[in-house]
This record gives C-alpha cells, sequence and structure tokens, in this order.
C-alpha cells in the first residue's frame, strides 16, 4: 500500500486509498520531508482526481500521490498544516469536501460568493462571474467590550495590493490578526485549460508581475518534462542567469521598502533607486523590464546579445549595494526595529510551511537550486545563506547575501557560456504530465500540467511560495504590537497576487 | 544617522528631467506594442491573430471581400507572439509603449479611426488642475506588475512629485481614480465605493491592459473586462504593464501638457 519510494517522474504517481493519506503524510513530515501541495483535476469529465506533491528530506526526488475521492477524504490539515489550505481550495473550487478538517471555512472563493457549480466543474458555464454577496465569516467571536476590531482594506493606504488586515487588539497589542486575501483571486489556473504552451507561458508570466520569469520557468520545465524535452545548455545557462536578474531587482527592491517602514527615508530612497538600476539592466538586455517575453517550452524564444556593458554593469550595481547595505547594517535606528520582531520559530516555520528566504532566516537550509538542480544551476556554486534567529533583521540579513550570490552566480554564467543553440523543439505527447520547480525570490514555485487529448493544456496548478509564507505569517503578528506591524510585514516581502491567483 | 544625510547629498540627484528635455526615459531597449503595415498581409494569412493569447487580432472580410486587420492595443499584453508568428514583415517589433489615450476607440488599428481622432480633440484638458493632481490608486486585482511601476514612479529616478502628481491615501482628497486589474468579483464593491467616495470633479483613469479590457485574466468565473461597463474611462493605458515614463506621460496627456500620441491605433513618433 504505502508506497512512498521517489518517483523523480510524477507520470509514474502511487495510487492509494483516501484513507491511507494521513498515513502516508505522516510518513513524509515525520522523515523531515515536506508535504509542498495538493491539487484536484478532471482526467475524464465525470471523473476527478486528488493529487498530493512532497519533497523529500535530503536530494530525493519529489513524490507523488494521487487518489480517486470516490468514498470521504480525510482531511490532513492536522498533521501537515499547509495541506490544510489546500483542502479548503479543492473545496471551493471543485466541491470536494474533507472530513473532520479544522477550518473549514472558505478560503479561494469568499463568504458570499454563489457559484451556480463549482467553478472547475466542466459544465460551469464559460465566462460566467460568480454571483457574490458580501459576507462575514472566520473570525473569532469577541467576548469582551474592550478588545476592538480594526479591518484594513482591502483597499489600503499607499499604492499597495488589495488585501483586508482585520485586527482584534487592545490598546498597542494585537490578540488576533486575520489576513483576508483573495480579493484578488482571478481564477488564472482555469485561464490555462484549453490553451496552447505558447499562451500557456504567456499566462504565467502574468500570474505574478514581479514573479514572471520564475512563474514562466518553472512553467516551462513542467511542459518539457511531459515532452521528455532536453534544454540546449546555453538557453540552460541563460535561463538561470535570468532567474538571477529577478532575484536581484526584487530583493533591491524589499531592502527599499523596508526601510519605509523604519522611516530611514534616503535607505528608502537608495534601495529603490538600485531597484530601478537593476530593471533597467532588465530592459536593455531583455526588452522588458519584467523579463518577459522570453521563454518558451524548449528553451528561449531568442537569444541575447550579451556584451561588456552587462558584466560591467552588474559590478557597479554590486559595489553601490555593498556601500548601501553596509551602512543598514550599521544603522541602530533601523536595526532596532528589525531585531526581536516578528520572530518566527524554527518549529512554526517547518510545521506551516515557510519557505525561500523566511525558511532560510529561521534556520532551515533548504533551496530547490541546490537541493532538486534545474536549468544550470547543477554546474554552478551556490551558497544558500542562512540564520538562526528567525526575526525581521535575519530575513534582512538572508536578502543581503543572495544578491551577493546572486550578482557572482551572473558573472560566473557570463564566463561559461558558450555559443549554441537556445531552442529545442518541444511537443508535449496526449494526456502526459509534467512537473516543474523553481526557487524563487520568495521562494519554492511549482507548476503541475496535465496535457490534454489535443495537445493543449488540460489543467495547471500552480503552488506559489506567497501561499505558503501568507499562511504562516499570521503565527508572528498575534501577540506583537501595533507598531511592528508594517515592518514585519515588509520584512517577509509577500505578494498578493501570487498567492490569489 | 547624520552619514545618511551626508550620502544622499554627495549622491547627487538622481532624477532624469525627461519630459522637460531630451534626458533618458530609462526604457531604452524597451519591446512596446507591435506595429503592423496591413499591405504587407500574405492572403488567407491568420498567423497573427490565430496565436494572439488575448484575441487582440482579428483577421475580418471587409464589405468588397478582402481580409482586413483588426488591432485592438487594449486588449494587447505586448507578448510579442505575433511578431514572431508573422511570415512577412506585415507585423514587426517597435518601442512604442506611451500607448496613453483618451479615446478607446483610439486603440484600435483598421476600424472608424477617423471618428475616434475627431472626439480625442473635443476633450479638454480638466480646468484647475494642470499643475496639482491627485491620485487614489485601487488594486482590482492586477499581476502586481502596474503595482510595481506605479511605486517606481516614486524612486528618485522618477521622482514624480516634481511634477505636481500625488497619490493620496484617501479618495475624499483625490481628484483621479488610477485603476489597475481586470476587476475581480471581489474587487467590483471596494472599487466602486472608493469612486461613490471621491467629490467631483473625478476623472478615472485604466492602467495596464487588464484595466482596460480585461486582458489575459478575462473571460473566466472570477473577473470582468476590466472597467468596461464598471466606471466611466477618461483616459486608457494599456500596457504589460506600461513602465514608469508611460504612465508619466499618459497623465501629462490627461493633464494637457503633453500632446497625445495615439491616432487611430497609430503611434506618432
Amino acid at each position: 500500500m504505502n508506497d512512498v519510494a521517489a518517483h523523480p517522474m510524477p507520470g509514474l504517481a502511487t495510487l492509494i486509498e483516501p484513507e491511507e493519506l494521513p498515513m502516508v503524510v505522516t510518513e513524509v513530515v515525520r522523515s523531515g520531508g515536506r508535504m509542498q501541495f495538493a491539487y484536484a483535476w478532471y482526467p475524464d469529465p465525470g471523473q476527478l482526481e486528488l493529487r498530493y506533491i512532497a519533497t523529500g528530506a535530503a536530494k530525493e526526488g519529489h513524490r507523488v500521490w494521487r487518489c480517486l475521492p470516490t468514498s470521504g477524504v480525510p482531511s490532513v490539515a492536522t498533521i501537515s498544516p499547509l495541506l490544510g489550505w489546500y483542502e479548503r481550495e479543492i473545496t471551493d473550487l471543485f466541491g470536494i469536501t474533507f472530513s473532520n478538517h479544522p477550518e473549514p471555512q472558505r478560503l479561494v472563493l469568499h463568504e458570499g460568493a454563489r457559484p451556480i457549480v463549482p467553478p472547475f466543474d466542466p459544465s460551469y458555464p464559460t465566462a460566467t462571474p460568480i454571483r457574490y454577496e458580501p459576507a462575514d465569516g472566520g473570525l473569532p467571536e469577541i467576548a469582551s467590550e474592550d478588545v476592538q476590531r480594526l479591518p484594513f482594506g482591502p483597499i489600503r493606504a499607499d499604492v499597495v495590493e488589495s488585501v483586508e488586515l482585520i485586527f482584534l487588539y487592545l490598546g498597542e497589542h494585537i490578540l488576533y490578526f486575520h489576513p483576508q486575501l483573495f480579493f484578488k483571486h482571478r481564477g488564472m489556473e482555469k485561464r490555462f485549460e484549453g490553451r496552447s504552451l505558447e499562451a500557456g507561458t504567456v499566462l504565467a508570466e502574468r500570474v505574478s508581475g514581479v514573479g514572471s520569469f520564475c512563474h514562466a520557468l518553472a512553467f516551462c520545465q513542467a511542459v518539457e518534462q511531459a515532452a521528455h524535452c532536453t534544454v540546449p545548455v546555453r538557453a540552460r545557462m541563460l535561463r538561470s542567469l535570468l532567474a538571477e536578474l529577478e532575484r536581484l531587482y526584487n530583493h533591491l527592491h524589499y531592502l527599499g521598502h523596508l526601510a519605509h517602514t523604519t522611516t530611514l527615508k534616503v535607505g528608502e530612497a537608495e534601495g529603490k533607486l538600485l531597484e530601478e538600476r537593476a530593471k533597467q539592466i532588465n530592459v536593455k538586455l531583455t526588452g522588458s523590464r519584467f523579463l518577459r517575453s522570453l521563454l518558451v517550452p524548449g528553451g528561449l524564444r531568442r537569444d541575447l546579445d550579451l556584451q561588456d556593458w552587462l558584466s560591467a554593469d552588474l559590478e557597479s550595481l554590486r559595489a553601490e549595494t555593498a556601500v548601501y547595505v553596509n551602512m543598514l547594517e550599521n544603522t541602530n535606528s533601523h536595526l532596532d526595529r528589525l531585531i526581536t520582531t516578528g520572530v518566527l520559530p524554527r518549529d512554526i516555520a517547518f510545521d506551516q510551511g515557510a519557505t525561500g528566504p523566511i525558511q532560510r532566516a529561521s534556520g532551515f537550509d533548504r533551496d530547490l537550486r541546490r537541493d532538486h538542480p534545474y536549468a544550470a544551476y547543477g554546474d554552478l556554486p551556490l551558497v544558500v545563506p542562512v540564520k538562526a534567529s528567525g526575526d525581521a533583521h535575519a530575513r534582512q540579513q538572508v536578502r543581503i547575501a543572495e544578491i551577493d550570490n546572486s550578482i557572482a552566480l551572473i558573472q560566473r554564467i557570463l564566463l561559461l557560456l558558450r555559443e549554441g543553440p537556445i531552442r529545442t523543439e518541444c511537443i508535449a505527447l496526449p494526456l502526459s504530465e509534467g512537473l516543474g520547480w523553481v526557487e524563487g525570490p520568495r521562494g519554492s514555485l511549482f507548476y503541475a500540467v496535465h496535457i490534454a487529448r489535443n495537445g493543449t493544456l488540460a489543467r495547471v496548478k500552480i503552488k506559489s511560495p506567497s501561499l505558503s509564507n501568507w499562511r504562516v505569517f499570521p503565527f508572528t503578528v498575534h501577540n506583537s504590537n501595533m507598531m511592528d506591524y508594517a515592518i514585519n510585514e515588509a520584512s517577509f516581502g509577500l505578494t498578493v497576487a501570487g498567492c490569489d491567483r | 544617522m547624520p552619514f545618511w544625510t551626508f550620502f544622499g547629498l554627495q549622491k547627487g540627484n538622481a532624477t532624469t528631467s525627461w519630459p522637460k528635455s531630451d534626458e533618458p526615459t530609462g526604457q531604452e531597449g524597451m519591446l512596446g506594442m507591435p506595429r503592423f503595415r496591413p499591405e504587407l498581409c500574405g492572403s488567407e494569412c491568420n498567423a497573427c491573430a490565430s496565436i494572439c493569447p488575448t484575441q487582440a487580432i482579428t483577421v475580418e472580410k471587409s464589405k468588397s471581400g478582402e481580409d482586413r486587420l483588426r488591432v485592438d492595443y487594449g486588449r494587447c499584453v505586448v507578448c510579442q507572439l505575433c511578431v514572431e508568428a508573422c511570415p512577412s514583415e506585415a507585423a514587426f517589433r517597435s518601442s512604442d509603449w506611451a500607448f496613453g489615450t483618451r479615446e478607446r476607440g483610439d486603440l484600435v488599428l483598421g476600424e472608424h479611426a477617423d471618428v475616434a481622432a475627431g472626439r480625442q480633440h473635443e476633450r479638454v484638458a480638466p480646468d484647475g488642475f494642470r499643475r496639482s493632481l491627485h491620485i487614489r490608486h485601487v488594486d482590482a486585482g492586477s499581476c502586481n506588475g502596474c503595482e510595481s511601476e506605479l511605486q517606481a514612479l516614486n524612486n528618485p529616478f522618477y521622482n514624480l512629485h516634481r511634477l505636481g502628481i500625488f497619490f493620496t491615501p484617501s479618495p475624499r482628497f483625490a481628484d483621479l481614480l488610477l485603476v489597475t486589474g481586470p476587476v475581480t468579483y471581489a474587487m467590483h464593491e471596494p472599487l466602486r465605493s472608493a469612486y461613490a467616495a471621491m467629490p467631483g470633479p473625478r476623472w478615472v483613469m485604466a492602467v495596464g491592459t487588464c484595466a482596460v479590457s480585461g486582458g489575459i485574466a478575462s473571460g473566466g468565473y472570477a473577473c470582468g473586462n476590466g472597467l468596461e461597463g464598471v466606471l466611466p474611462v477618461e483616459v486608457y493605458l494599456p500596457g504589460c504593464p506600461p513602465n514608469p515614463a508611460a504612465i508619466m506621460e499618459a497623465l501629462l496627456m490627461f493633464l494637457g501638457r503633453v500632446p497625445p500620441r495615439i491616432r487611430g491605433g497609430r503611434f506618432a513618433d
């Protein structure tokens, strides 16, 4: 029964019975592995299937289980809390319920959303927005009159993404925090259905704007796995180079935004100016500030003309960033607001599925680039910075170290690059499937892709790092204080679009 | 702390003086909306239209039975697939990124272009707001690309304040509602409330292809078609996302400080 042998190809997903799920998940968690995500799909219009994806503790491959929800499916949310969110998503979008779920409320669809049938049901009428009458839900009851409720959003001050932050607080003390997400839920996964591979890539680039490249890369890698396609060396090298450019401008933005929350005005201006410099490098190199319109399953759509200016511009950006981060790390007013703020203990980071720089700042030495190499990372030396303290300062330090590493990786790639083809034919076989993964600027990102009988996309599932990190974030806010909130939120570097999809 | 002040002074002025002078816009090398030469189209060719992921390009039969290319830049997500698919040189790359207009019809190539251009002339800049405009931004479900570029407007390179244009936290103080995203079902009401809270005179600007037409996300269970049928729009700026200089130029165009560039789907250099 619970065959947990490593399967590099999800086509070899292990079939299990729903009642075996708790045992399988317990086994993964006990061995130090991690459940990444779960999703549902229709292999045939009348037949629904559930998928569960895990990453092993060491450098084992990813494992995939499938089961048919013929009888009641037990919830595994108490064993792997992150999967609890995916179960709720499946309930909202596919109509399957999980027994004994500890948080049975709506998640992806808001309370008050009334679709005629679940939106992913094949009988759901196309291009019909769901009916909606806003309703409250999901908050604990307030017994004391002294406790105040502060709903902030979904439209908030400043130019920011839409999310409603609900604080239950007493004076300065936050008793309970609930982020009401999914105002921005666009149903992106459903938009992939029936599209060509090229159109799917364009769509993946637009799931999370500041993660355009990594989203499209994970999508392409999933398709390439389904097509048994080997990408040429030069394309793999350039893919790593571009992925690091994406990390670079994201992390520089992060530092500028964090300085904004600690009211370090010149520090904010400098961080955002460095981010602008990085984006201008992007546009000069690729024609897009977000590194779009380059990826395609099989390689790259066009070659890049890498002239000497890139290495020189990056070196000057590196030198300026070094001066800047040195000043940040020596400004007491800035550090005072970060140290011991928003501590994420190691055990909570593990249980709730924190990912990327957030988990590395809480003591986890994990990075998909090194542990499960893709693109050209298998041939590149990679330093994975890890901090143990789990506070906002550790999260800043991890990102600072990653900026340095990204520039070093790009310079290394520029030295190693040789001329060669940048694209190979990639035709996904009918009824094939693939899994693609990327360590994005915010953490682990997965795409699971199923190809239909006619070669178009049948189902695309996105596991975004921001969803995992939004899941864990409130644990650092309960029992903290109002003054620290904005700093703590900035130190997580979350996006809403990636989470809401 | 004093070293930050010194550091800032030492760095000097980082701001471009564009559009007042010819200094760089910061967008050198950017691939903009594709351009078309319909006269080079092969007969019965449908390559660009069939690959376009947002149905921005269509090939229609004219009354005389000839194929006619119609491009709606209000639906274009600048993915460049049409340029690569074109077997002739009818579709080609350009750096046309400043695609702001007051007239939706002006974003369409190959259809009643003269009518839209005529209406555009009738639009007058808002009186009394030329040198000072306050904006309330609402994210109605964007991918965060547009927000990233809107946030960049206040970085030292663009420094939007120098033009007298400010973002304000409250719709009560806002003159212009700047909307991004395809308008998801859950953001519909908050968006309308923000508009209702604005004092008159008030205007709405659709930033990004999603807000203009719904873009790549429209047509599903969770999204509408951008601001179409939701709010009256005064300024359209398609782009995926429009870069900070494009947003600046569209705002200045709305205020009558730079002339409009788009006429009947064509970009005036």
